[in-house]
């Protein structure tokens, strides 16, 4: 027993426990609102965090669950989404040791954890939805979140007057529930300091953590895993146990309805990874899966696009330097670098190649596919040349199918899942019955359907479209060559192309207007509209952020000629 | 289609919507059903501040699918629509009145009343006075199949009668239905609004039982009460029932009179220019020659070859009279420039002679009176009439050239 205080009315320091697990002073039988703090390690498993219950008192009701707080419900999302990861293949020291060293310093950053006095929590007891007012704990108590082992001690010490004073300003009227102890402060934190975890954000560091590894997995891929139900996150209150339980404002953190989106889980990294204070990332070298050659190589291969560009890829990429580790690795906090999104770069690396060889202005690239058909029918030794026509109506078929899957899927998607929720015990039973019409309704109509759905979802897989070439049909474009395309000028292979127009002569401000370029369908060629519309629907986002990548790439291969040539040439001669 | 990769719920479900309507104009039943099962979850969410909101569309939607549905039943049917009655409370009898609709037409009239039944016992705080037009509804179509029974019955009573047996049952039941229908139909048609089948059963069950006093109060009401709807409905029962009484020819033709205001083109218009051609009075026949013209005017009466005699018998009636060629001259103005091309062209010429025989006999007298011997019209079909050598074709020529100058005169 570690109480040393004085009794408020004897003096003395001779202090026994109640039954409720408070301080009673033996001398004057003085009983105080201190508790004894109890250490429960239950749910949490793989870390060495440990939780604090107010008092014993509360888990004897059972029925009504026990006492959680909100970054343990996180903390949980973020054991199960590394698990899926693991079993997606991503090693293991990704869950055990860096997505766990990145939470925790998580919590200290933003002193929830693993400090001395965690800043401004004073919790109010309004633990359990239908519990009347069981509240026992006065302002000037200190927060109970404390977590013991290794603390770093970073935390300031707040004395028991701030705690009053913030504590005040809430006010016994705040009869809004919620099932964790903390979640109705949850949410009237002031965001801008502490970065505030949320769902979408769990995957934020997820990705973070798969950077540092430098993991074969890219952010689009990610998200699409879950998206295809392959990592836990919507419903994901269906993984909390029976003790957690999740209700009133809980819902508002946990519950989500909408699609992660690309932008904003990348933004939230970067954002990450300053507020944590991380160093310099591991290299993105050129063995890595992230690297533009590499991804380059995978995006040629699911694209049905001929081996043989990745060498003017790999050119690119070289000519304009983005193939160097300075310029491609995370470095937190660096803002005069601009942060790499490493799938839609190599995306954009593919479409500014096509647009070098083929200039993709809806006419040349259809005259040279026209070359090219005439001689694979008089000539049929060597192998068959690369012909666009053949590639476009083979991709375009293929991508109309797709597209139109998705779409359907994305129409006929089951957000709500057996296991109902409910804002408060009120409306429980309202929530209840109109789940069990819900279901009624879905056998019937389900019944009329016809089609069965598969019950099983789609095996995770990092190529969406694949092509082989041991297939007769000819659909495989991989070994074609490009000579058709391609001639010899002093020892070198150039395009036969001599033009190029770029998509933009002038960068937009992104500080400005949020974007470095505008597009429109309308304005550019068909071909050029295709080409984004096939890597939009690969990363699963809008064509214009690949649009907006290559305007980049373009500006920094052709950046001396634009200096010379200021204003009339769109077109360029290479 | 929509690349919209920010998705949520809300954008979700809408997307889903139109999928569900897409499959629904093509007929795609399976596929709507398909899409509305994953629509179902919008039910667990809040929409109350949509103008229609996802249970008013599921019931709607559901309702069409299931009736299409080569696979649904009349069981399954019923089980949905209880489901949808306890979904919203605002909606209940409107839920309950289409219900029995359905019911109805799929000839399950017993189901239906037992439906209404229960609806009008139905009670719910203040949704009940809310939902008052709906119930007065459900009233009247409960008196309607009351009328029905009581019809069914009076027609048993009627074979037994002639067969010489005596149902006093089956009379106190008919009798009873009587009542309980009346009660109900007189109700509804206080209301403003258009009740035909309502005031013509209820008008039917007068007449039988004698009073014919209420009766003709309930149809001039009907008619004349301007707080209704404009009906021309409302004018030919109450002209049905005028007739049926051998009311006054005066009272017929002002009955008839507003009909043609409201509706130049009805069938009744044959009638009315039939008695207004009989009448003594100048004014009258001067108005059934515009009844007359004005009915021809309309393209659904082109080959009528009753109204055509009407006009052909009028005019010349006139012409021989040779009095009052202006009322002629004065409705042939206003049509002169579009009538030869409507009604008498040579294509119209050729088609009529060939289908209908009478109906051009009538039509070239009228064309010869208006436009002269030497219209294409007048001019082919009697010269088909005369190589076939039929008299009246003959006659109708001879008629025709006396009276020329006419057309001069008329058309001057």
């Amino acid at each position: 027993r570690d109480f040393n205080e004085r009794c408020a009315q004897c003096s003395e320091v001779n202090w026994g426990l109640t039954d409720g697990g408070r301080f009673y002073c033996r001398s004057c039988h003085n009983v105080t609102e201190r508790t004894r703090e109890v250490v429960n390690t239950d749910f949490i498993s793989n870390t060495r965090v440990q939780t604090i219950s107010k008092s014993l008192r509360k888990q004897e009701k059972t029925d009504k669950g026990c006492e959680w707080y909100v970054c343990e419900g996180f903390q949980l999302v973020l054991k199960k989404q590394a698990e899926a990861l693991e079993a997606l293949g991503v090693c293991p020291q990704m869950k055990d040791e860096i997505l766990c060293n990145f939470w925790r310093r998580y919590l200290q950053k933003s002193k929830q954890a693993y400090c001395n006095r965690p800043a401004g929590e004073t919790v109010k007891a309004l633990s359990v939805c239908d519990s009347s007012t069981d509240v026992d704990s006065e302002p000037e108590t200190p927060s109970l979140l404390h977590f013991l082992s290794l603390s770093e001690s970073e935390g300031d010490l707040q004395t028991d007057c701030s705690f009053a004073s913030s504590a005040s300003k809430m006010s016994e009227s705040t009869s809004v529930c919620s099932g964790s102890v903390d979640g109705s402060l949850y949410l009237m934190k002031n965001q801008k300091e502490k970065l505030r975890m949320t769902m979408p954000m769990t995957l934020s560091l997820c990705y973070m953590a798969l950077l540092w590894l430098r993991e074969p997995m890219t952010l689009s891929d990610l998200l699409r895993f879950v998206v295809e139900g392959h990592i836990p996150y919507l419903n994901f209150f269906q993984h909390f146990p029976e003790k957690m339980k999740l209700c009133g404002l809980d819902l508002k953190i946990f519950y989500v309805e909408s699609w992660p989106v690309y932008e904003e889980v990348y933004k939230k990294m970067l954002e990450l990874a300053a507020f944590l204070d991380l160093p310099r990332f591991p290299d993105i070298t050129d063995s890595c899966f992230l690297h533009p050659d590499m991804l380059c190589m995978k995006y040629l291969m699911e694209a049905n696009l001929p081996d043989e560009l990745h060498t003017w890829t790999c050119r690119v990429v070289k000519k304009i330097c983005i193939g160097e580790a300075d310029f491609l690795t995370l470095v937190p906090g660096n803002k005069s670098t601009r942060n790499v999104k490493y799938d839609v770069l190599a995306a954009a690396v593919i479409v500014v190649v096509l647009k070098l060889l083929f200039l993709l202005d809806d006419h040349y690239e259809w005259l040279l596919s026209d070359f090219a058909g005439e001689r694979n029918k008089n000539n049929k030794e060597g192998g068959p040349y690369f012909e666009f026509k053949k590639w476009y109506k083979v991709i375009k078929c293929s991508l109309d199918v797709e597209q139109k899957k998705l779409d359907e899927e994305r129409a006929k998607y089951l957000w709500r899942c057996e296991k109902p929720l409910f804002y408060s015990a009120k409306n429980k039973s309202k929530v209840l019955k109109r789940r069990q019409m819900v279901v009624n309704l879905q056998n019937q109509f389900g019944k009329l359907s016809g089609s069965v759905r598969p019950a099983e979802k789609p095996h995770p897989s990092s190529f969406q479209l694949s092509w082989s070439e041991e297939n007769t049909d000819g659909n495989c474009f991989h070994g074609h060559s490009l000579k058709g395309i391609l001639q010899e000028k002093r020892g070198l292979l150039t395009a036969m192309n001599p033009d190029y127009w770029l998509c933009t002569v002038k960068l937009c401000n992104e500080k400005e207007c949020g974007h470095l370029a505008h597009y429109r369908e309308v304005d550019f060629p068909q071909s050029y509209h295709f080409v984004l519309r096939l890597f939009s629907f690969l990363l699963r986002i809008q064509p214009s952020s690949i649009h907006d990548e290559v305007c980049v790439i373009e500006h920094k291969l052709f950046n001396k000629k634009l200096c010379k040539k200021p204003r009339y040439n769109t077109v360029l001669r290479k | 289609s929509s690349h919209e990769h920010k998705l949520n719920f809300k954008k979700s479900k809408e997307v889903c919507l139109s999928y569900i309507q897409d499959a629904m104009l093509r007929k795609q039943w399976k596929r709507a059903a398909e899409f509305l099962t994953s629509y179902i979850e919008s039910l667990e969410k809040d929409f109350s501040r949509e103008y229609m909101g996802p249970s008013e569309i599921i019931w709607r939607i559901g309702t069409e699918i299931l009736c299409h549905h080569s696979h649904s039943s009349m069981k399954e049917f019923n089980s949905f629509i209880e489901q949808m009655k306890t979904l919203g409370v605002k909606r209940y009898l409107k839920v309950c009145l289409e219900h029995t609709f359905h019911l109805l037409c799929n000839g399950l009239v017993d189901e239906a009343y037992e439906n209404l039944s229960l609806a009008e016992s139905w009670r719910f705080g203040e949704q009940t006075a809310i939902q008052d037009k709906e119930m007065k509804l459900i009233q009247a179509y409960r008196g309607l199949l009351d009328y029905y029974s009581w019809s069914k019955q009076k027609n048993i009573l009627l074979e037994h009668g002639q067969d010489g047996f005596e149902d006093l049952s089956v009379e106190q039941e008919m009798h009873s239905c009587f009542r309980k229908a009346a009660v109900n139909l007189k109700e509804i048609i206080k209301i403003p609004g258009v009740w035909d089948l309502f005031v013509k059963c209820y008008v039917d069950l007068l007449e039988f039982y004698g009073d014919h006093n209420e009766a003709r109060q309930v149809l001039n009401e009907y008619a004349y009460n301007s707080k209704f709807p404009a009906n021309p409905n409302a004018h030919v029962y109450l002209y049905q029932f005028l007739k049926r009484h051998g009311e006054s020819k005066k009272s017929l033709i002002s009955t008839l009179k507003i009909l043609h205001d409201i509706v130049p083109s009805h069938e009744l218009m044959i009638d009315f220019n039939t008695m207004l051609q009989k009448s003594k009075k100048r004014k009258k026949r001067r108005l059934g020659l515009e009844v007359i013209f004005a009915a021809l005017d309309y393209a659904g009466w082109k080959e009528n070859v009753k109204a055509w005699s009407c006009l052909a018998r009028q005019v010349k009636k006139i012409v021989i009279s040779e009095k009052h060629l202006d009322w002629i001259k004065q409705e042939w103005n206003s049509r002169k420039d579009w009538w030869p091309t409507f009604h008498f062209s040579r294509y119209l010429a050729k088609r009529n002679w060939q289908e209908n025989e009478s109906l051009s006999y009538e039509k070239a007298l009228v064309a010869g009176i208006l436009l002269g011997k030497d219209c294409k019209y007048f001019k082919y079909i009697s010269h088909q009439g005369c190589k076939a050598q039929m008299k009246r074709f003959r006659i109708l020529k001879k008629f025709v050239n006396k009276h020329n100058p006419v057309y001069l005169r008329i058309s001057g």
